[in-house]
């Protein structure tokens, strides 16, 4: 329950101002709460006398099954002047449809932004039965505070049994900040997801740089949350017959939820493709380092309609962009084709990339990890070789463009 | 001003290795070292002290009694003292339980802090969660993957240029504030022998459960929502076809016809 000390409350309103459900009032000079509190902890934050906390007790058996449905996290980015869902939003979608299945409950996806928010028609063609859209115009742009307020107050509201994310940047610190807020287990970068026998959720995750796999169970709070990295599933195709079911959230939020300001934004990665979406990608690894080999990368990767990475070293001597790194502290990517050159496959990058479908693996050393993982593999140096397979390349296509 | 890093000490994962028959880890022989992000948030925590004379630097860590070693270390880079928070009744904390614990922590040893610093994760856990689960604990603003920090002239803000997915953006936040460090543009400093001998020198004081304001119940397994059934190793990898001793023609040839075969080209 929602506790109120009514020593420190200075009658100041803001809790009021701040709840979504109307569940806050200032009368008499003191904050009263009512029937309509959902515990989400929207006011605790923003109490300049932190004259309010919450108090929660586990939950029972009984308790636990009133919470159903799978929720999804659509995160969605700027794209055109729309904020649209991210790709990763999708391939939610489709472990989410499997798991509301086995449990014989709704899949449902909350897309938060101000009224830019388009496409979500789509989201519904890929599973979802419904579509929770909270528009606000200080939704526009991801902070944590307004983020963590808003889908807090919808989860406390509609309590789910599970709720996913996409193991994104933004991802990854709203749902601990959404978990502590509603006192909920997490699982972070999960690469299986399961329903079962008694109905729980079975979050399955590499730990120890991918050198071990461990099922987590969430057993005595709802809903159970997870975080799930992208490119490790797969979208499904949309079933535009599908029916589409739009409901609009009134958002309640004011500007002092927000206590981060955005200063300064730079892109810094002009490349069109990015790397988490690209089909092809060329990883330049340490073996590239020298004469003109991480040119002859680039040029692979543009003959090929791709994009060219970096392993972490190549990014820590200051030749490639952060955005540009593939592996455990940058991007998890699942091309189609990955060709790793001069890239020894150290375990915190493999599992950067280990859900590419095909691999190519040049390096010197017969026993880089990289082998592992790979379809093809080249033992040899790579600044000699790569020249001779772009001429290769070369080759084939003057002959077919002489057909 | 206070500034709290807290630290984790972690097994050099690359030596990790799994044993094939009952798939447990090997950690026999495994070096212990200072997580490499945790190195970056005290970095930014001696970068910030050289701009603001007077602050002092909080080193908390919660860990079996070997952490201790990982403190000794944050003392070396700059740390003024050390907190160590071990006892045998965390243990099977997941990151909810970790992040009530420091949060119980902080505020005993140091509840007048004006920022935390946390590396942005775990090289072994990777999961990222404790700090920001330990800002909402603490009802204070977070900003993650920082790179660069600034505090404001009256020390009452902090500015941070931070890692985002297309690349940076510069964020401000009142303090007191969680900030958690990726590696960016920091560079490592080594301590110098004088830092290794006047760490000794430094307090390295130890908090059990009894120090902290946290019931039974909220510790350890106990006071986890997450619970591990299951460790198992991974798929075993597909067979690759290495091929070894071609000329550089005969392997570009290789790679382009298997990318003819794959109709990538």
């Amino acid at each position: 329950m929602l506790k109120i000390d009514h020593d420190q409350c200075n009658a100041c309103g803001l809790c009021e101002k701040t709840c979504p459900f109307g569940a806050i009032a200032v009368k008499d000079d003191q904050a009263r709460s009512n029937e309509s509190c959902s515990l989400c902890g929207a006011c605790v934050n923003v109490c300049p006398q932190h004259a309010l906390s919450i108090q929660r007790k586990q939950a029972s058996a009984e308790e636990l099954a009133g919470y159903r449905g799978v929720f999804i996290w659509a995160e969605c980015e700027a794209r055109a002047g729309e904020l649209a869902p991210k790709r990763v939003v999708y391939e939610l979608l489709s472990q989410g449809q499997r798991l509301a299945d086995k449990l014989g409950q709704e899949l449902v996806a909350v897309a938060l932004g101000d009224g830019r928010l388009a496409g979500l028609e789509s989201l519904c063609a890929h599973g979802a039965d419904r579509v929770l859209r909270c528009e606000h115009e200080l939704l526009g742009q991801y902070s944590t505070d307004a983020f963590t307020s808003v889908l807090s107050a919808v989860i406390a509201g509609q309590k789910p049994a599970v709720l996913l994310y996409g193991a994104t940047p933004n991802g990854r610190e709203l749902a601990p900040r959404v978990a502590a807020r509603l006192r909920l287990g997490l699982t972070a970068d999960c690469t299986g997801l399961d329903i079962d026998d008694q109905g729980q959720l079975v979050q399955t995750r590499p730990a120890f740089g991918g050198n071990i796999m461990a099922s987590i169970i969430a057993p005595y709070s709802r809903p159970q949350t997870a975080t799930v990295r992208p490119n490790v599933f797969q979208a499904a195709p949309p079933d535009p017959a599908r029916p589409i079911k739009l409901e609009e959230v009134p958002v309640t939020l004011n500007k002092a939820v927000l206590r981060t300001k955005l200063v300064e934004e730079t892109v810094v990665d002009a490349e069109d493709e990015k790397l988490e979406s690209a089909k092809v990608i060329v990883t330049a690894g340490l073996g590239c380092r020298q004469d003109g080999c991480l040119e002859k990368a680039a040029e692979l990767a543009r003959a090929l309609g791709g994009v060219l990475a970096a392993s972490r070293p190549m990014v820590e001597a200051g030749l490639m962009p952060v955005t540009r790194q593939v592996g455990q502290s940058g991007t998890t990517v699942g091309p189609d084709l990955y060709i790793a050159v001069g890239v020894s496959g150290a375990i915190q990058h493999l599992v950067g990339m280990s859900s590419s479908k095909t691999v190519i693996a040049i390096n010197q050393d017969p026993e880089a990890p990289i082998f592992k993982l790979a379809d093809l593999g080249i033992v040899g140096d790579a600044r000699e070789i790569l020249p001779r397979l772009l001429e290769e390349l070369s080759k084939g296509k003057g002959a077919a463009d002489s057909d | 001003m206070n500034i709290v890093v807290c630290i984790k000490q972690v097994p050099e994962i690359s030596e990790v290795k799994v044993n094939p028959e009952t798939g447990t880890l090997v950690r026999e022989g495994v070096a212990s070292i200072l997580n490499p992000f945790c190195e970056y948030a005290l970095d930014h925590a001696v970068r910030l002290k050289q701009g603001a004379p007077g602050t002092t630097i909080t080193a908390v860590s919660m860990g079996p009694p070997q952490a201790r070693a990982a403190l000794l270390r944050a003392l070396e880079l700059g740390a003024d003292r050390g907190v160590l928070i071990s006892d045998r009744r965390f243990a099977g904390a997941d990151t909810w339980a970790t992040a009530l614990t420091l949060c119980a922590a902080v505020r005993a040893v140091q509840g007048d802090f004006d920022l935390i610093l946390v590396g942005k994760q775990a090289i072994d856990g990777d999961t990222a969660q404790v700090g920001p689960e330990m800002a909402e604990i603490l009802g204070i603003p977070q900003i993650m993957y920082g790179v660069q920090m600034e505090l404001s002239q009256n020390g009452k803000r902090i500015k941070v240029k931070r890692e985002s997915e297309s690349g940076y953006q510069v964020l401000e936040a009142r303090l007191p504030a969680l900030v958690s460090a990726s590696k960016g543009e920091t560079i490592r400093r080594l301590p110098s022998f004088a830092d290794i001998l006047a760490a000794r020198d430094k307090p390295l004081e130890t908090v059990t459960a009894d120090n902290l304001d946290l019931s039974e119940e909220q510790l350890g397994l106990q006071g986890s929502y997450t619970q591990v059934v299951k460790i198992f190793p991974p798929q075993a990898k597909k067979a690759c076809r290495r091929l070894e001793g071609l000329s550089s023609q005969q392997a570009g040839a290789e790679i382009a016809s298997f990318l003819r075969n794959g109709h990538f080209i």
